[in-house]
Order: structure tokens, then sequence, then C-alpha cells
């Protein structure tokens, strides 16, 4: 048998990271199956979460923007329908957010007692995020069969837009965990964004609102790009997709996700420290 | 030994922390504003650069562990003992890749697993059965090997009747077998383990203990750290002494605990030459010895038995009357406790003619914690004048009593451990 030599130096970049990560992929599948578990196991409530939240949002945003603001909905399609589209992938990409964003707080106790590659705390996390929008996903089709309104081929693709969402929450997920870590008070940081993002990406209207001119700008919000997507995707052409502010989106995200692990790698080692 | 699987070389680890500094005696308001100004300053640095904030106006290194150098052998099992606070964790975390080492290096041949807690992840809502895979994940075993142990380390952990139950509903003794017998379980080439065997009961520990024997019979290694120094005697083939972050001592065990338990520098009885003998203008002290109850000198005591420090002295006046005080000392230096014998009834105050006297002040068990303490003596004549100090003239280290750490295994902080009165209640 052949065996290895590991050396354990002050600062030493992990050669193998990666390979590390995929040697410990069954841990990480085990404590995102702990997560859901945990969530799941105290009755029917945590499903009936998953489920009221967007429902309530919908009626809310729908009342709101489309009946009493009057806002445009995209084409032919019912303004329900498309409020809907939209918050799916913004809930994704919020609950992703903020549990990423306490994963490592909230096992603290694991930090300080075993080694492995500590990226598989906020990854695991999202995947409870992920069974919360597979729920939503059922509502969707709950929706579309009430109003009557079948897909395009455009809804193949919406597994891409999906990972998409995943890694727009992964990137800042991985820089707030790891300053949450050092610096307590990004937890309080994180319901802010979010309160304030829910607002300025384009969940409870149509992006196709903005005026030309801006439009490529507020595509800096990478959740501008994705929710266009999944709209694109669900809506079919009734959303047509705005391509340059789509690419932009997807540059944020490669760039906050590129940011976020960078960070994350630097301060890894130092983790067992400070919590 | 010429199969050396770990190896660490000049190992060193540095933590900082930070000291609100002296105020001075009296403060203006321009230095508050400035070392304030300095403060946010400092940590506005420190989180650009994304290093941690440390409170406190002052910033001091402390070497929790410093140039430590040593090898370990295939299959050997080598104890680490040291007192409280010596860097036995942060040696095993270092070694665990929990924590990165500010310098010096180690290498490691083979496959680690580490159990610094027994039943880390364990989650309280989970049945027994979920969180044997999830404790065996964590621990670093891959499913297809927890579901081959399975049905092992359910007959080991004595469960199987709670499989399916939350652990949240488990008595402590149960949830205890339950995570030992997880990690009892690992099969690494190289096992380290910290303080994890003194839980449970004393039934279970003899299990733990045998199943230990097992792994290292099979030519594993071990390096484990313990309070318990009859299991360091008994399992290990060598012993590191750590004291202060440094590696004092290699070699065999009971040499390493001898070493360990004399490390008070004092011896637990002293005897004095007829010249030499420590005195006031009224008395002199002949000698003091420790002692345990059944009056054998006692340098080791332990936490749950009462100590006596027994002091023999020659009183060569006639009609006088003497007091003793007795000082006591922790490793820190700290004084612990002082006590006068003005409650003792036959003589305290009373004259006392020629001749030779014994003045026994004992210490309750359940009191001290522990530790290596050393004792001074002030003799002193009437109304506490005339005093003589006999200063740090002899000591002993407490040690654990059977029993008296309950499931708790860890460090017992504080300058005393008395056993205080805990009552619960459902209101």
């Amino acid at each position: 048998m052949k065996e290895t030599t590991l050396i354990i130096e002050p600062g030493r970049a992990e050669a193998h990271y990666w390979r590390d990560l995929w040697h410990y992929r069954e841990l990480f599948l085990i404590l995102a199956w702990r997560d859901v578990a945990v969530r799941y196991k105290q009755t029917l409530i945590g499903v009936a979460w998953a489920v009221l939240r967007p429902f309530l949002t919908m009626v809310v945003f729908t009342v709101v923007f489309g009946k009493l603001a009057r806002l445009p909905s995209d084409g032919q399609t019912p303004y329900a329908l498309m409020v809907f589209a939209g918050m799916l992938p913004w809930y994704l990409f919020s609950s992703a957010l903020g549990g990423a964003a306490d994963s490592l707080i909230g096992s603290a106790n694991l930090i300080g007692k075993v080694y492995f590659p500590r990226m598989i705390i906020p990854a695991a996390t999202i995947v409870t995020a992920l069974i919360d929008f597979l729920i939503s996903l059922v509502i969707l089709i709950a929706v579309m069969l009430w109003y009557r309104f079948a897909p395009g081929w455009q809804i193949l693709l919406l597994p891409a837009f999906v990972v998409l969402a995943v890694l727009a929450s992964l990137g800042p997920g991985l820089w707030i965990t790891a300053l949450n870590v050092k610096y307590r008070d990004f937890r309080y940081v994180i319901p802010f964004i979010l309160q304030i993002g829910l607002y300025i990406s384009p969940v409870g209207f149509s992006s196709g609102i903005v005026p030309e001119q801006w439009r490529l700008l507020y595509s800096l919000n990478p959740m501008v790009g994705i929710i266009d997507g999944f709209r694109w995707c669900i809506l079919g052409g009734e959303s047509p997709l705005y391509g340059p502010g789509f690419v932009l989106s997807l540059v944020v995200v490669i760039v906050f996700l590129w940011l976020g692990i960078r960070r994350f790698r630097n301060t890894e080692k130092t983790f067992a420290d400070l919590i | 030994m010429s199969d050396v699987v770990i190896r660490a070389e000049g190992l060193g680890k540095k933590y900082i922390i930070g000291h609100e500094t002296r105020r001075e005696s009296y403060t203006a308001l321009r230095d508050v504003i400035a070392r304030g100004a300095q403060n946010i300053l400092r940590k506005a640095r420190d989180m650009v650069h994304g290093r941690p904030i440390i409170e406190g106006d002052e910033l001091e290194e402390v070497w929790a562990l410093r140039n430590v150098n040593f090898e370990v052998g295939r299959g050997e099992v080598v104890g680490i003992i040291g007192r409280n606070g010596a860097g036995k964790s942060t040696l095993l975390k270092t070694l665990s890749r929990i924590t990165d080492p500010s310098e010096g290096r180690v290498s490691i041949k083979g496959r680690v697993a580490s159990l610094l807690e027994v039943g880390t992840g364990f989650h309280p809502e989970l049945t027994g059965r979920e969180n044997i895979f999830l404790n065996g994940a964590i621990l670093g075993m891959a499913r297809t090997e927890i579901k081959r142990k399975f049905d092992e380390i359910v007959a080991f952990a004595e469960v199987a009747k709670f499989l399916d139950t939350p652990v949240k509903r488990y008595s402590s003794g149960m949830y205890v077998r339950l995570a030992f017998a997880v990690a009892a379980h690992l099969d690494p080439d190289i096992l380290i383990i910290d303080e994890v065997l003194a839980v449970g009961d004393a039934q279970f520990q003899q299990k733990c203990l045998q199943k230990m024997e097992g792994v290292a019979s099979q030519g594993r290694t071990i390096l484990f750290v313990s309070h318990n120094l009859p299991s360091i005697q008994s399992l290990c083939t060598r012993a590191i002494l750590l004291d202060h972050g440094k590696l004092t001592a290699v070699g065999a065990p009971h040499t390493i605990i001898q070493q360990y338990l004399g490390g008070g520098h004092f011896e637990a009885q002293r005897q004095w030459p007829a010249s030499k003998r420590p005195k006031n203008a009224v008395a002199e002290i002949a000698s003091i010895a420790i002692r345990d109850q059944q009056n054998a000198i006692a340098s080791n005591p332990t936490t749950d038995q009462p100590v006596s420090i027994a002091i023999d002295y020659i009183v060569n006046q006639p009609d006088v009357a003497l007091g003793l005080t007795v000082l006591l000392y922790n490793e820190r230096h700290e004084l612990v406790l002082s006590s006068i014998n003005n409650h003792e009834p036959q003589w305290y105050g009373r004259s006392m003619s020629r001749g030779s006297y014994r003045t026994i002040c004992t210490i309750p068990g359940h009191l001290l914690n522990d530790g290596g303490y050393s004792v001074s003596i002030i003799l002193f004549g009437r109304n506490f004048a005339d005093a003589h100090t006999v200063e740090e003239c002899v000591g002993f280290t407490v040690i654990d009593g059977p029993g008296v750490r309950g499931d708790y295994f860890g460090e017992f902080k504080g300058a005393i451990r008395p056993l205080l009165d805990w009552k619960t209640e459902q209101l």
C-alpha cells in the first residue's frame, strides 16, 4: 500500500486543495443531508414555509406592482406568473446566501475539532436552499397550470440558470462567511443587503421597465441577468433576454466567485484560531 | 525506530492577545482621544489586510508551542502529558491540521484520524442511526466503511434498542457510548486522541482502554493526551512531557510521569539538622511533612482526599505561646489560601512548656484543584509578634482522584476546585 506523506508548515498552500475537496465529497453530502433532515424534521412547518413564503410574496407583489402601480408585465404573461418566475431565483439566491453567510459560525464546534476543507460547510448549506427551490418549483407548475400557460423549448435551459444562481450566491456567501468569523457584525449586514436587493432586483416588476440607456448599468446587479434568464426560460418568448446585460451579469458573478474563493482560501487556516 | 511516521521539527504556534494598558494615575482627555483614534486606525488597517481585530491597547505575542521537536515511529503509542496550558491541545490541533503552525514543520506518513472530542457534530434532533453516519463521515470514514462496521458499532455502544430515537432523548451515558463507539471503529494508520478516554462509567472506560490496546497491537500509531496517568503508564510505549509550550522530556512512560509529578521542585517532607533549624526566639522547626489520611508521606495526594501538613517543632523556653500560619501557593505562584491555627482548641494561646510538639493542619478533600502546590510556614509568638517565615519548604502535586471528574475530562479552571452543592428542580 502506498502511503501519502503530509507536510504541515506555516502558510503552506494546500497543494491538493481541490482534490481534497473531492476526497471529502461524502462529508459534503452528509452535512447537506443533515441540514435538510434537521430542517424538515420539525414537523411539516418547514415544508409549509417553503411553500407559503414565495406564494404570499407573489400575491402581495402582484397586487402592489401589478394592480396598484399598474406596471406592465412581460408580453402577454399573467403578472402573477411573471412575479413568480422572478421570485424563484431570488429566493434561491437569498436563502443560499443567508445560509452560507452564517454557516461557519454555526459550525464552530466542527471547525475547532476536525480538519476538512472548510469550503464544504458553506457549500453544504446551499443544498438546503436548493431543496426549498425545488418545492417552489412545484408551486410554479401549479400556477402555470392555473393560468393554462405552456412553456417553450427554453425551459430546457433552466438548470443552467439554476447553477448560475447558486454560483452567484456562493461568491459573496464565501466572502461574507469568512469575514463573519472575524467580524461578527457582518451577520447583521446580510438581512439588510437582502432586503434592499429584493427591491433593486427585478423581482416584483419586469426589467423591461428600466429605461434602455440604464439597462446595462442596471445589469451590474448580477441578479438582473439571472432573473431575466429565469423569465426567459419559464415564460418562453414572452420575456426576451437582453444580451449585453446578461453577459455583464455573468461577468460580475464570476468576479464575485473568484474574489469569494480567494478570500476564503486566504483566511481558511485561521478559522480555528478565531472561531 | 527507523520507520518514522511523524516528525516534528521546530514546531511553534503563536497567538497574539491584546491587553488594556494600565491607566495613568490621572487621565487626560487628550490621551484618551489619541489612544482611541490609534485603536480605530489599527483596527481599520487590520480589517483591510484581513487580519483579525484584537481588543486592547497593547498586543502581546504568546507562544503556545515553541521549538518542539520529536519523532514517532510506526506502531508506537505515545502519551503526551503536561499541566494545563502546557500546549498539549495546541500540539494535537496542529498535528490534525485544524490550526496552522506559526513556524517549523511536521511531516506525517499515512492516513491520520484525530479524535479531539467525542461526538463531534452529533446533532440532537437526529436519531442514533443517523448520527453514526454523520459522525463517521466527520471523522473521515467512508459511507461503505460505516455500513460495514455498523453492527459492530451498535453492539459496542449497547444502544441497539434506541437506534431510531433522536439522541436528544439519550441519557448522557448512552450518548457518550455511542459517540465513542463510532470513534473506536476508526481505522487509520495514525490515531490522535485528546483526553477522551476519561468519559463514561468505569466499566465503559475499561472497554475503551481494551479497544485502544487492541488498536495499538495491530501496529497502528497512537498519539494521545490524557490526565489519566495510569492509562498512560499502561498503554504507552513512550511519553512526551510538555511544559509551557516546550518539550521538556521524552522517554519511557514511568520516568516521564515521575518527572511530571516531581515537577513542583519541592519535596513532600523536609527535615532540618539541629544547627540549621528555622526558628524564632522561643521555638525551632524540626520537620514539616505532607501526609495523607493513613499518615503516609504524600507527594501526590488526590483531589478527593484530605491532605495534612504536619509541623514538628521544639519549644526551647518555658511558658511561651506559639502560633503557626500555613500559606499555600499554586504553581503560578498565586497565594491560594492562608490559614492560622488560632482555632486550634488544645494549645493555641495557652502556655506551652519545653518539649516537642506536632501541629497538623488538614486541608479537606474536594477543595484544591489539581496541580502543584508549595507551602510556606510562619511561626509566630504571642500577639503575632516575633514571626519567622519558612519560605516554600515543602510541596506536593494534587492529582485527580478516581471518579472525581464526573463526565468532564477537560481543564477545571480556577484556583480551587470545591465540590459545590448543585440542585435543579422543575418549576
